[in-house]
């Protein structure tokens, strides 16, 4: 069974190729990793798989269904969610409404219900609180959630998008450079993290990411990005030990 | 039977020309305001609402020139470009450049701002009347080349023009001001790390593209004989539109989108009806935006996420 | 239960306030205590708080800066006046074609230019309010620009009052739900909203018909009461007028809207006789809040229950 399938995927922005020829297929509940040095194109296979880019040709299904070209909300619907390089939480909102709104693609209630304040509307936003509440609570930060989100640390800040994320209810995460900028000690937390969401939420995790140590650590299978294009496939330990993937990295041959 | 052609067709084609070289001042004069536009979005992305205002002030500095001091009208736009390129300098400092880190929307409120400021503080102490520019200052000539009617007036403006623009595309090509100033519009970072004073060459844009809006603003003075605070709103939208057509931040597209929209604008007038004469630089804006905002001569580049 | 009988007791609390004052102001009409010039400036705020509040929910909360709000008023405005002096029909008739005609203007006009980014979406909506202006110059059902004069007056203080109410409770409505937040992170961040399944352009076109359907309701109060419309009334100077409320106020905040509405109005009262220091002072106040308080006056922060019960110290 296969979740994620990627096919021949391709994307230049004038005239430059920023992906070509990508195939990929992610398994239900694997964790697996997206490597490459930078400007390899992974951010732009991450933009491609959710909606933010259009491939100029190629197809990505998902659950069997075609959803390459479709709009961002249309594939968070599908089941996809995902957390940015850069982080792009909603800085003026608190952390709180930031989770709440996740809630809003299935809201229980309609226009007329909010212009009205009937009693559906009531019970709807506590449902919607104490939904998100929940999140909050899996991922410590309940006691920061009147917090604007641009006062938080940026470790907390990392979080809650990974939390904002997953208030989406998604099958499959993917999470761009989750640590970066982290010391060791908060990359591990992270590492734990993960282990813990995807074994609680059933989840399929696929990740970019520069640490290493995470990468190795976590990572059940990897796919290694040059250019634009695969170079290298397989398990942590043949990956470490590719001749190409080290090249790529540092440049030139090491024997 | 050979290819003739009878007297009402050369009266039509007559009347055509006419109008293209009609076009081609009020054409001229729309180039050099988008020029200013044009190079300020280019180089710090801003739409400078105030831009058409200072064209505004160089008509009036024109105006006083030759009305208290006397100067001929080329002196007179010397002046009011210097005048200008001074004023264009001083609001970038004062307005724009506290906002530099900001949103684009709040630079540009208070470009708005600005716009207002100019037009009213200019009412408060010169009063809302249009003022006549003296006859004397430019006696009309009229020529008949072929049956074309040019005026000495259409002459002036497009030759003053044209060098302007020459000048210009000199600066921009050959100095190494020029050179400053496109590599500030490409990438701002590298160009610090290049050592070039972003601040200066942010200056010397808003210099330039005010005074060429100042020489504009003699020219309006000109061809129309009035001035008045508020004639710098509606060139300034239509010299805008001009801009974006070309592409804004784009040079010698702003040459071209100026002088389409200035024939464009005569066509309207003189073969439809001029009261929808203002719309169609609105209408034209529209289709704009709506169908190729890059405009004509520029290129789509994606948003980076 | 006793949290439930605590919000009934507010809500009558709030309900009874509205009312007071409805009918305070109702009194000093009738008992003569409010000569025109008062009354006149009282229709201006009121007016003016239905455009700044209407005018903050697109720019303010979804962040998206339009310039071309006057047309809406003028659309409403004009409007209601087909109805009311051409076709004879009551005023209620009147204010609903006002709503319906300038929704559905934000409509069309909406899902074209909300494509668009920042400062051309601006520009575009600037040139939309203009073109509405210059389309109702050459119709000569309305006199183009002569206008339409002796207008009936049938703005009372009811309706102009109670409209006001129903425009401030529907905003403040909307973005205390589910609906107010996505149309929120719109201005947040559109792309990390749209991940998180919010269709933005929808919102964003939402808003715009709503904020526009009220700009369209001012308009046809502004027409029953002050006798004369023209399409010059309705230029881009007037929705200027209106920005500089918003942005004083605070961009997305409902409270700083109306606060800035009133002084707004007047400001205008005072200067009345010199219109040109007027629009300095308004230019001046664009330049130096964007400059020095972009937040505007209330930020983004609401004058709620929860900081009424802060300053004068209720339990918590």
């Amino acid at each position: 069974m296969i979740l994620l399938e990627i096919k021949k995927l391709n994307k230049s922005f004038g005239g430059l190729s920023a992906v070509l020829d990508f195939d990929f297929y992610l398994k239900p509940k694997e964790l697996v990793g997206l490597i490459g040095p930078n400007g390899a194109g992974k951010t732009t296979v991450f933009n491609l798989i959710t909606g933010v880019y259009k491939p100029d040709s190629g197809s990505i299904i998902f659950n069997g269904r075609e959803i390459a070209g479709l709009a961002p909300y249309n594939i968070c619907a599908r089941g996809i969610a995902r957390t940015f390089q850069n982080i792009r939480l909603f800085n003026d909102l608190t952390v709180l409404d930031n989770v709440k709104i996740a809630a809003h693609k299935n809201v229980p209630y309609g226009f007329l219900s909010t212009i009205f304040r009937t009693p559906g509307f009531f019970s709807g936003e506590k449902q919607i609180e104490q939904d998100a509440l929940r999140f909050l609570e899996i991922f410590k930060l309940e006691n920061k959630k009147h917090e604007l989100a641009k006062n938080l640390p940026y470790g907390e800040q990392r979080r809650l998008e990974i939390a904002r994320a997953m208030a989406t209810q998604p099958t499959l995460l993917i999470l761009d450079e989750p640590a970066a900028g982290m010391n060791p000690q908060e990359t591990r937390e992270l590492m734990m993290l993960i282990e813990q969401i995807r074994e609680e939420f059933n989840l399929t995790i696929l990740l970019i990411e520069h640490d290493m140590s995470l990468v190795m650590g976590v990572c059940e299978r990897i796919y290694v990005l040059d250019y634009g294009q695969i170079i290298a496939e397989g398990l942590p330990e043949e990956i470490r030990n590719n001749k190409e993937v080290i090249e790529a990295y540092l440049g030139e041959e090491v024997v | 039977m050979p290819f003739t052609v009878n007297k009402g067709e050369v009266a039509i084609m007559l009347e055509f020309v006419q109008q293209l070289v009609n076009g081609l001042s009020l054409g001229a004069i729309y180039a050099l305001i988008a020029l200013g536009y044009t190079m300020v979005y280019g180089i710090i992305m801003l739409i400078n609402f105030a831009h058409g205002d200072i064209m505004m002030v160089g008509a009036f500095v024109g105006f006083y020139s030759i009305t208290l001091l006397g100067t001929n009208i080329v002196m007179a736009m010397i002046f009011a470009m210097i005048a200008c390129a001074v004023l264009g300098v001083v609001i970038e400092k004062v307005a724009y450049r506290p906002l530099r880190g900001s949103t684009r929307i709040a630079a540009l409120i208070t470009a708005i701002g600005m716009s207002l400021f100019l037009e009213y503080m200019t009412i408060f102490l010169l009063g809302p009347q249009q003022k006549v520019f003296p006859h004397s200052a430019f006696p009309l000539k009229e020529y008949n080349a072929m049956g074309l009617l040019i005026t000495n007036k259409d002459i002036f403006i497009i030759v003053s023009a044209v060098v302007l623009m020459i000048i210009l595309q000199y600066i921009i090509k050959m100095t190494k001001t020029g050179k400053a100033m496109r590599a500030v519009s490409v990438d701002r970072e590298a160009a610090v790390l290049m050592g070039i004073s972003v601040d200066k060459t942010i200056s010397i844009t808003f210099a330039i593209g005010s005074a060429l809006a100042a020489a504009a603003g003699v020219m309006v003075g000109v061809y129309y004989n009035t001035i008045n605070p508020l004639m710098g709103i509606i060139p300034g939208l239509k010299a805008f539109v001009a801009a974006v057509l070309g592409g804004i931040g784009i040079v010698p597209g702003a040459m071209v989108g100026g002088f389409v929209m200035g024939i464009l604008e005569t066509f309207v007038s003189g073969y439809g009806s001029s009261l929808y004469r203002d719309a169609v630089a609105f209408g034209v804006l529209i289709l704009i935006l709506l169908i190729k905002p890059t405009g004509l001569f520029g290129k789509d580049t994606g948003e980076k996420v | 239960m006793q949290e439930s009988k605590h919000k009934w007791i507010r809500f009558c609390g709030e309900v009874l306030i509205l009312v007071a004052l409805f009918t305070a102001v109702q009194y000093a009409i009738t008992a003569g205590l409010l000569n025109m010039y008062y009354q006149i400036n009282l229709t201006s705020m009121c007016i003016n708080i239905i455009l700044a509040v209407s005018l903050n929910l697109i720019n303010g909360f979804t962040g998206q800066l339009s310039l071309g709000h006057a047309g809406f008023m003028a659309v409403g405005a004009y409007s209601a006046v087909i109805m009311t002096q051409f076709l004879g029909q009551p005023f209620a008739i009147g204010i609903i074609a006002a709503c319906v005609a300038a929704a559905i203007a934000g409509f069309i006009i909406g899902v074209p230019t909300l494509r668009l980014k920042g400062d051309y979406l601006a520009i575009a909506t600037l040139a939309f309010g203009e073109i509405i202006r210059v389309v109702l110059m050459n119709i000569d059902y309305v006199n183009g620009p002569a206008g339409v004069v002796g207008i009936s007056k049938l703005t009372t203080w009811p309706v102009l009052y109670w409209s006001m109410i129903i425009t401030i409770l529907v905003v403040v409505n909307l973005i205390n739900s589910s609906y107010g937040r996505a149309i929120v992170s719109v201005r947040e961040d559109e792309v990390a909203a749209e991940l998180m399944g919010i269709n933005t352009t929808r919102y964003k076109v939402i808003a715009f018909v709503i904020g526009a359907m009220f700009a369209g309701l001012a308009g046809a109060l502004y027409a029953h009461f002050f006798y004369i419309i023209k399409p010059e009334t309705f230029n881009f100077l007037k929705s200027f007028d209106i920005l500089v409320m918003v942005v004083l106020g605070g961009l997305g905040s409902t409270t700083g809207a109306i606060i800035a509405a009133i002084f707004i109005t007047a400001l205008t009262a005072a200067l009345q006789s010199f219109p040109a220091i007027r629009m300095i002072l308004y230019a001046l106040i664009l330049i130096i809040v964007m400059i020095y308080r972009p937040q505007g006056l209330m930020g983004n922060k609401e004058f709620s229950r929860e900081t009424f019960n802060r300053i004068w110290g209720g339990r918590k």
